[in-house]
């Protein structure tokens, strides 16, 4: 008796079950074909454009995006959106990658936190009919259009070499304090900084001493400083490519008693920055206008749904204000020449 | 008085009553009409496509809510599954990346899983410790392990037909292949608690411990089991990840272990013990499921998502509490009734 | 009663020892870890995390726990933020007083729910992690303030020394040995060890169980937000995912430091003591340059040795007590 009224519980809990795969499979079969969401065929004043950056978290982004708004209301996109995971995490990407496809969104804009982790569900995207420019920070060239880069990457990696060489006086040990270990545009950065680090002769009293990660958060970037100074007492100098990192840096490095004697130099928004180079912690350091990165990607994404290009090696569009723009080997568009930042320039820059 | 009160007692409600109306069965209802309301409200919900993601975003939280509930309803706790698949991810990418045939690396995978979980049964059944404590305690020694085995790296180049495999659907359903496996769990774990005497002593041991012993059961054995195959269905959680994402990270599913919990206790199963369904556990998944992947379709941002799923938490244990008391109150006023009833009434033979 | 303190000092002697030995061990491989700036981000370091673990020592005891306090924090950190932004020129003292009453606003919501719904405190502070994370994602969204934002007599807060401990860790000290005080020496303290104890027998004894519940996350709750408002001067920025992730290294503080999950026993010296080892496990890899990626694993092991060594410690207590008791017959 009681395995028949257990047997019948169960029974009505595998009822329930089917009931509900039924209805879900029912409903998708009845549903129209556009329901799915068929990005290629949506007509010209009806596009879509979605900004996925690598967190949302990031004052670095949201200059990205504001740029990339703009763009997309000039290039003609009739709705533009942003979404993505409030941490630089890969997984993540990944839903909302699958809710834009389900969307039937025209153009992605991704900057990915990990290169292959965010290539199924972009595939997916694309046999959906999506256009995908990657931007900031590039996936797979397999599985994305375009890959707009803010400027050219080797340049980014010999600027900040050429800056903490400057500062440390030409000799002594340094570190790197990275973002996310498996960051695409971190790693080529570091790959560039390491090969100009041993072939230049200038360089040839600078030693490399160490890589830390920083995962873009801000109190972890702080303990990594932290733990840097402390494991190699006579660093020179740190070299932090990420806004994030160099901010947190800055902070503690203007708290202790390494303020001054202790170089840092890398890549920081102007705002952050201003305190830290006022009060003498940063001398210089560099970077691009963020807005200008996501304009020119929204641009990339119209020229790619006209059919204007496709990505290959020689194409041109034009990015609205920012003039004409030429795609070159693997996918690169490139924005622009890289700024640098000191305590004579810092007030004419808000962002 | 005797035929007063006994006539109260009485018969109670049918058996079907009793199934229809208890609280896994309330979930499914409060699940379908959710999904029903959904498909009409939210564009493009009712889909294949919605299926597709939708499942494959809720399989690990799924897997491992099916062992948990089992450890939940024996009065236990394991905070260490995300942990453990975590740690499984790591092995996986660091012995795929050395080289080793991939599927002598799932088989080293699942033993990890086995020796994880064996470890989490050794410490609270042997040693007699409280599983809150072990497990928070594992949880971060296994992290911390999956740290140590692949440090700051990803593995990404996992086999092409394997990670296709992960996240292929039935045919043109969009429902993915790999559910079948996770329907094949949810058959065994159901069977397990609700159709063999084994299970009906994992309940026995949540109401009373010593009863339990008393009745012959051998409590830390069955615990063992549990945490062995919590800590294997954990470790399949984690290769599943692995290949959905085709990306061995140590940090992989991190933080899954307090959405299985959350889940398991919207689906009724009680935090004290003694009380739960595996359909239950199911319906909780999947309710907390379909309510996120509408909110992320509709591009609510994820602050709507965490504040919707505390919420749902509170009300699953608060509102259980208050009905208990409305319903106490209502018990001890009919009883104060009958006594004053009787108390006035004169003695009579059958008394 | 002098036996009483004998065991109470007995149960932080394994975290006590195991700091000073780490220390010792590290000195003698990198001695810049002794060197005054060194001391100065030990202390620094483990001066937040040492009063959460105050905090949840207080919860702990009563038998329940409070996985709510990194929300807690985060949200406080954010509402010192805002206000500095909002209201230049706002004294100091005030946006310390926001912060505190926001945090012990948000405990009473927890203590409300726990002691009078009766619901396991688990669960209510798991959903309030989750809530309370949101409401801060909500307000913060994708903003930040930075140390910028904030006026530098709060920054310096976390430079000054006085004798060389920084600004915050005194303030700590004093928080530290007032709750420590409070749970030893006050009767309503000493409430707290015997409903974590027994809570039917505390309430048949006369103990108010509820008042005390609820009290108890109150002051957890306050705790947390004067943690938020020291973190908003140490660190450099404040947003929607500050202190995400902070409530099990404040439980694996408390739990190092002899505090048991099942309630009834621990102090805040030990839960102190707890925290400064595993923010001194951190420093520690780093200064000797072992791979910092076995740090959790070493945190994880050291939890592990603190429950078993609990275990151990309290078959023994009974066993004394079980023939202390036949003798007396």
């Amino acid at each position: 008796m009681a395995l028949l009224r257990n047997a019948r519980r169960f029974l009505v809990a595998t009822a329930a079950t089917t009931a509900l795969a039924l209805l879900v499979t029912g409903c998708s079969s009845a549903a129209p074909p556009s329901a799915s969401g068929n990005a290629s065929s949506a007509p010209a004043a009806n596009r879509s454009i979605t900004f996925i950056p690598k967190q949302l978290n990031n004052p670095y982004t949201d200059v990205v995006l504001g740029g990339g708004k703009k763009g997309a209301t000039a290039a003609g996109f009739a709705k533009s959106n942003v979404v993505g995971p409030l941490e630089a995490n890969a997984s993540s990407q990944v839903s909302f990658i699958n809710a834009e496809t389900q969307a039937g969104t025209n153009v992605l804009v991704i900057a990915a936190n990990d290169p292959d982790a965010v290539c199924p569900a972009l595939t997916e995207a694309r046999n959906g009919g999506a256009k995908i420019v990657a931007f900031d920070s590039d996936t797979n060239p397999t599985c994305r259009d375009l890959f707009v880069s803010q400027v050219v990457a080797k340049d980014v990696a010999l600027i900040q070499v050429e800056l903490i060489a400057q500062q440390i006086g030409g000799a002594g040990d340094i570190a790197i304090l990275s973002a996310t270990a498996n960051a695409t545009n971190q790693n080529e950065w570091i790959k560039y900084m390491e090969a100009e680090l041993a072939s230049n002769p200038k360089y040839k009293d600078i030693k490399l001493v160490a890589k830390v990660y920083g995962d873009d958060a801000d109190t972890k970037s702080f303990q990594e400083a932290q733990g840097l100074l402390q494991a190699y007492p006579n660093l020179k100098g740190i070299i932090s490519p990420t806004t994030v990192g160099i901010a947190a840096t800055a902070r503690y490095l203007s708290t202790s008693q390494y303020k001054g004697k202790v170089a840092l130099t890398g890549l920081g928004l102007p705002n952050e920055m201003r305190k830290f180079v006022k009060d003498g912690t940063v001398t210089e350091f560099a970077l691009w206008d963020p807005a200008q990165l996501g304009y020119v990607a929204s641009f990339a994404g119209k020229a790619l749904l006209d059919g204007t290009i496709t990505g290959k090696e020689g194409d041109k569009f034009t990015a609205g204000d920012m003039g004409e723009r030429v795609v070159g080997a693997n996918g690169v568009v490139i924005v622009g020449p890289p700024t640098r930042f000191n305590k004579d320039n810092i007030d004419n820059y808000n962002f | 008085m005797s035929e007063v009160l006994s006539a109260e007692i009485g018969a109670g409600r049918s058996t079907a009553t009793r199934v229809l109306t208890s609280r896994g069965a309330v979930m499914w209802y409060l699940v379908l009409a959710v999904v029903i309301v959904l498909s009409l409200v939210v564009p493009r919900f009712a889909s294949a496509r919605t299926a597709g993601f939708l499942l494959l975003d809720v399989i690990p939280i799924l897997m491992i809510a099916l062992p948990m509930t089992l450890v939940i309803i024996t009065g236990e706790i394991d905070l260490s599954v995300a942990s453990t698949a975590g740690l499984t991810s790591a092995v996986m990418g660091m012995l795929w990346a050395r080289g080793m045939n991939i599927y002598l690396v799932l088989a080293v995978c699942l033993i990890v899983g086995l020796l994880a979980g064996a470890f989490n049964g050794f410490m609270v059944t042997w040693v007699g410790l409280p599983s809150l404590a072990v497990t928070i305690g594992t949880l971060a020694l296994f992290r911390g392990l999956a740290l140590v085995v692949i440090g700051d790296n990803a593995v990404a180049n996992f086999p092409r037909g394997l990670t296709t495999w992960a996240t292929s659907k039935i045919g043109t359903t969009g429902i993915p292949v790999f559910i079948i496996i996770v329907l094949a769990l949810i058959a065994i774990f159901g069977v397990v608690l609700h159709l063999t005497p084994f299970g009906r002593g994992l309940i026995a041991i949540g109401y009373s411990k010593e009863a339990a012993e008393f009745v012959g059961i051998d409590v830390g054995r069955a615990k063992f089991y549990l945490y062995v195959a919590t800590g294997l269905v954990s470790s399949m959680a984690g290769i599943f990840w692995t290949l959905r994402y085709s990306s061995a990270r140590s940090d992989n599913a991190s933080g899954l272990e307090l959405a299985v919990i959350a889940a398991v206790l919207l689906g009724g199963i009680s935090i004290f013990g003694g009380k739960g369904s595996i359909p239950g556990a199911v319906a909780g998944v999947l309710m907390i499921g379909v309510i996120n992947y509408a909110l992320r379709l509709q591009r609510i941002s994820d602050v709507v998502l965490i504040i919707v799923t505390g919420t749902l938490l509170i009300a699953s244990v608060v509102g259980p509490s208050i009905f208990e008391w409305l319903s106490r109150a209502r018990h001890d006023r009919r009883v104060h009734k009958d006594l004053t009833i009787t108390a006035n009434t004169p003695l009579s033979p059958a008394s | 009663m002098n036996r009483l303190w004998s065991v109470l000092r007995w149960r932080e002697f394994p975290v006590a020892a195991a700091l000073v030995g780490l220390v010792i061990l590290t000195y003698s491989v990198n001695p810049t870890f002794l060197a005054p700036q060194g001391v100065k981000d030990l202390l620094l370091n483990a001066t937040i995390l040492v009063i959460l673990a105050a905090g949840q020592t207080l919860v702990l005891v009563t038998q329940n726990v409070d996985l709510s306090v990194g929300s807690v924090l985060g949200l406080t950190a954010y509402a010192v933020g805002v206000s500095f932004a909002t209201f230049p020129g706002i004294p100091i003292i005030a946006v310390f007083a926001i912060a505190i009453l926001l945090g012990g606003v948000l405990g009473a919501i927890n203590g409300l729910l726990v002691s009078v719904a009766k619901v396991p405190a688990l669960v209510i502070t798991l959903g309030t992690l989750y809530i309370y994370r949101g409401i801060n994602n909500a307000w913060a969204g994708g903003k930040q303030y930075f140390a910028g934002d904030r006026p530098d007599s709060f920054g310096n807060l976390s430079v000054q020394t006085v004798l060389g401990i920084p600004l915050i860790t005194l303030i700590a000290l004093v928080i530290l040995a007032i709750v420590a005080i409070y749970l030893a020496g006050v009767r309503s303290g000493r409430d707290l060890y015997a409903i974590g104890s027994d809570s039917d027998a505390a309430k048949l004894y006369g103990v108010p169980v509820t008042k005390r519940i609820f009290a108890v996350f109150v002051a957890n709750g306050l705790l947390a937000g004067l943690a938020g408002v020291l973190y908003a001067s140490r660190f450099n920025s404040v947003g929607a995912t500050t202190g995400a992730g902070m409530e099990l290294q404040v439980i694996a503080a408390a739990v190092v430091g002899g505090v048991a999950i099942s309630g009834g026993v621990g102090s805040v010296v030990g839960a102190a003591l707890g925290g400064l080892l595993l923010t001194t496990i951190t420093s520690s890899l780093t200064a000797i340059r072992v791979d910092k990626f076995w740090q959790q694993a070493v945190v994880g092991a050291l939890i592990l040795a603190a429950v078993v060594i609990d275990r151990v410690s309290s078959l023994r207590m009974t066993r004394r007590l079980r023939v202390s008791e036949a003798r007396n017959v």
